[in-house]
């Protein structure tokens, strides 16, 4: 399959995100379109093009927006999860640097089709840059009549407020988000009720990621059939993939989804060195590895559901036969303990069990017991959380034991780092570290 | 310093961006950072007052993110990626350099208050690795000696551009951005550097494109 740029489509002309550059490539048609139809025509027209979520979970957009309750005499709110957080995510914040008015335009077609007159975009705190970009296309689009009352004399009115996190993946999670919102410790709700009914001020809220709002003025110009010739039937469309690790050209690359990461590391340049691929993750740390083997495999949503793995955010990370994979796995539990809100015990505890084990495997002093006692902990969090991030922290070490079992059976007398010196797998060579 | 009373002027101002003003804590603790480089006791004490809250409730948050400290972080807050990708592929050699060079561990200032060093968890920047951040701003693609180098700059007051983002200012002025965002800095930096480009390049190398809009449905 070939590359298709369409949100990075005109991401090397310099001015793209001001105002004037983005009307220059078209934006801000879409949303003259889609004011002159009838909300409930784009909620259908989202829903027939098959637009599935872009932040990880792939709930299809449109079938979530007709969730709210219509003309119930309630505030709606759309909010922007720009908490982009995960492990290997890493296309929101381009994204939002590149082109801002995509996610303006976005959020303004999609408050308009759910009755929301108010839309707040919530970016993590730690990409200030990101920030300021899509707070001055706000200010922009204001000055322009884009946003405010009467919106190109529609009668649509429409307020955006930018709002920075403080540091805190469980803020993806996206009613951890909304309480985080609402200036509390940022924690998962219990579902029922779900934002679409009782979100944020416990009024119907529709919570989406960045790349699925831009999708959406995208859609609208180009329509249901040109948005359905990317893709499969259950996964339509584009994607903005992130391919990051030992690759020799790392960054962005967008293409339909069905295309294979076999040809996306080509685009790529290929492995470092032509050294093999040992194991690769499609989109995240918390959706489970694959090997080499899998490098033909479609990357549509039911395509690596299918593989025992999920699409996530569509962001796969490669790492060559000089990375341990349990040194790689170690790393990543760290992180679910340090990111753990504590809301739920099996998982606050549960991170700190599995990472303190994990570290004596590291450095070969695990034992035959203990790979054990590893699934046996993995299987009392996942599940047993109110959201996802319990199970995520569930998901690595079954993975990498099912494919190399071998390397946690050599942690029980053997340091990792004898069979994998942490610095063969650095991208500078130690020459140039000093 | 104290919280003078434009602080206070600040924080109602961004109460007005929510229907319900609690919403503006996070916000609100930015810019107690931007004041004093840290959260302070006081800067608690007068969200609080503000939002009509007890100092209670906003320890609890305040306590919740990491971005808030209870020290003051000094001039520059240097972070390093050590989360799995970025670790492995050098964001460990890139933090113990910076570590040793300054004398500090984990989440610790030098005596001259000019450096905070933590290590940071995933900055959605994994096709930079590895990434470093000073005072949250990209500083993408280093090494040992290239992040040592940026240090030694901003020791001597020399001036340091982000790789993708404005000239380096300090810890506080970017606090003041999240609490402010429109700082008159978006147009620092490219719209996007080659490797967000990478795709578009190869695309335009093989004559790639995606198919053409048609008329409506």
């Amino acid at each position: 399959m070939t590359l298709t740029p369409v949100i990075t489509a005109h991401w090397d002309r310099p001015d793209l995100y001001t105002l004037a550059g983005y009307r220059a490539i078209g934006g801000y048609t879409a949303l003259a379109k889609a004011l002159q139809q009838e909300p409930d025509a784009i909620i259908a027209t989202v829903k027939d093009s098959g637009l599935r979520g872009r932040g990880g979970a792939g709930f299809p957009t449109g079938l979530k927006w007709s969730f709210v309750p219509q003309n119930d005499g309630k505030p709606h709110y759309l909010v922007v999860n720009a908490d982009e957080s995960e492990p290997g995510a890493c296309k929101d914040v381009p994204i939002m640097m590149a082109t801002p008015h995509t996610l303006i335009e976005g959020v303004i077609i999609s408050s308009y089709a759910i009755r929301a007159n108010h839309a707040f975009i919530y970016i993590r705190g730690e990409v200030p840059h990101a920030i300021r970009r899509v707070a001055a296309a706000v200010r922009e689009a204001e000055q322009a009549g884009l946003l405010g009352d009467n919106i190109l004399g529609s009668g649509f009115n429409l307020r955006v407020t930018i709002h920075s996190g403080a540091g805190a993946y469980i803020c993806g999670e996206e009613t951890a988000l909304l309480d985080s919102l609402e200036g509390r410790r940022g924690q998962p709700r219990l579902k029922p009720p779900f934002p679409a009914v009782a979100g944020l001020y416990a009024a119907p809220t529709v919570v989406n990621n960045v790349e699925t709002i831009c999708n959406v003025p995208l859609i609208v110009n180009g329509g249901v059939e040109w948005f359905r010739k990317f893709g499969t039937e259950k996964s339509p469309g584009f994607k903005v993939f992130a391919i990051s690790g030992h690759v020799n050209r790392p960054g962005i690359y967008e293409a339909p989804l069905g295309v294979t990461m076999r040809e996306l590391l080509d685009y790529a340049g290929g492995m470092r060195d032509g050294r093999p691929v040992k194991f690769w993750l499609p989109g995240g740390s918390s959706v489970p590895m694959l090997t080499a083997e899998h490098l033909d495999l479609p990357l549509t949503y039911e395509d690596m559901a299918a593989a025992g793995t999920m699409l996530g955010t569509g962001t796969p990370m490669l790492f060559d036969d000089t990375v341990s994979v349990v040194r790689a796995v170690t790393r990543w539990l760290e992180f679910y303990k340090h990111e753990s809100c504590g809301k739920c015990t099996p998982c606050r505890e549960g991170t700190y069990w599995i990472t303190g084990v994990l570290e004596r495997f590291e450095h070969g002093h695990g034992s035959e017991a203990e790979i054990d006692t590893l699934v046996d902990l993995c299987d009392q969090i996942g599940g047993r959380s109110f959201c996802a991030l319990g199970d995520a922290a569930a998901t690595p070490y079954p993975a990498a034991l099912k494919y190399f079992r071998h390397e946690f059976e050599a942690g029980i007398n053997q340091a990792a780092e004898l069979e994998f010196a942490p610095a063969a797998s650095y991208l500078f060579s130690e020459a140039t570290a000093r | 310093m104290t919280l003078g009373p434009e602080i206070r002027a600040e924080m109602e101002q961004i109460k007005q961006r929510y229907p319900d003003p609690r919403s503006a804590l996070l916000p609100m603790l930015h810019l107690v950072q931007s004041a004093q480089s840290e959260v302070t006791t006081e800067g608690m004490a007068l969200c609080a007052d503000v939002l009509s809250i007890t100092p209670a409730e906003v320890a609890a948050v305040a306590t919740f993110y990491t971005m808030y400290k209870r020290r003051p972080v000094g001039q520059h807050h240097i972070g390093v990626c050590t989360n799995t990708l970025c670790g492995l592929l050098g964001g460990d050699a890139v933090y113990a350099a910076l570590s040793e060079r300054l004398g500090i561990g984990h989440d610790e200032s030098t005596s001259d208050g000019k450096f905070w060093l933590e290590r940071i968890e995933c900055q959605a920047a994994c096709t930079h690795a590895p990434v470093m951040t000073v005072d949250w701003e990209f500083m993408d693609q280093q090494t040992p000696a290239s992040a040592i180098g940026v240090i030694d700059q901003l020791a001597r007051g020399e001036e340091v551009r982000s790789t993708r983002g404005p000239a380096i200012r300090d810890f506080t002025a970017t606090e003041r951005t999240l609490a402010f965002p429109d700082d008159g800095l978006a147009g620092e930096g490219s719209v996007a550097d080659e490797l967000m480009l990478a795709g578009l390049r190869v695309a335009r190398e093989r004559g790639m494109s995606a198919p053409a809009v048609g008329q409506g449905n």
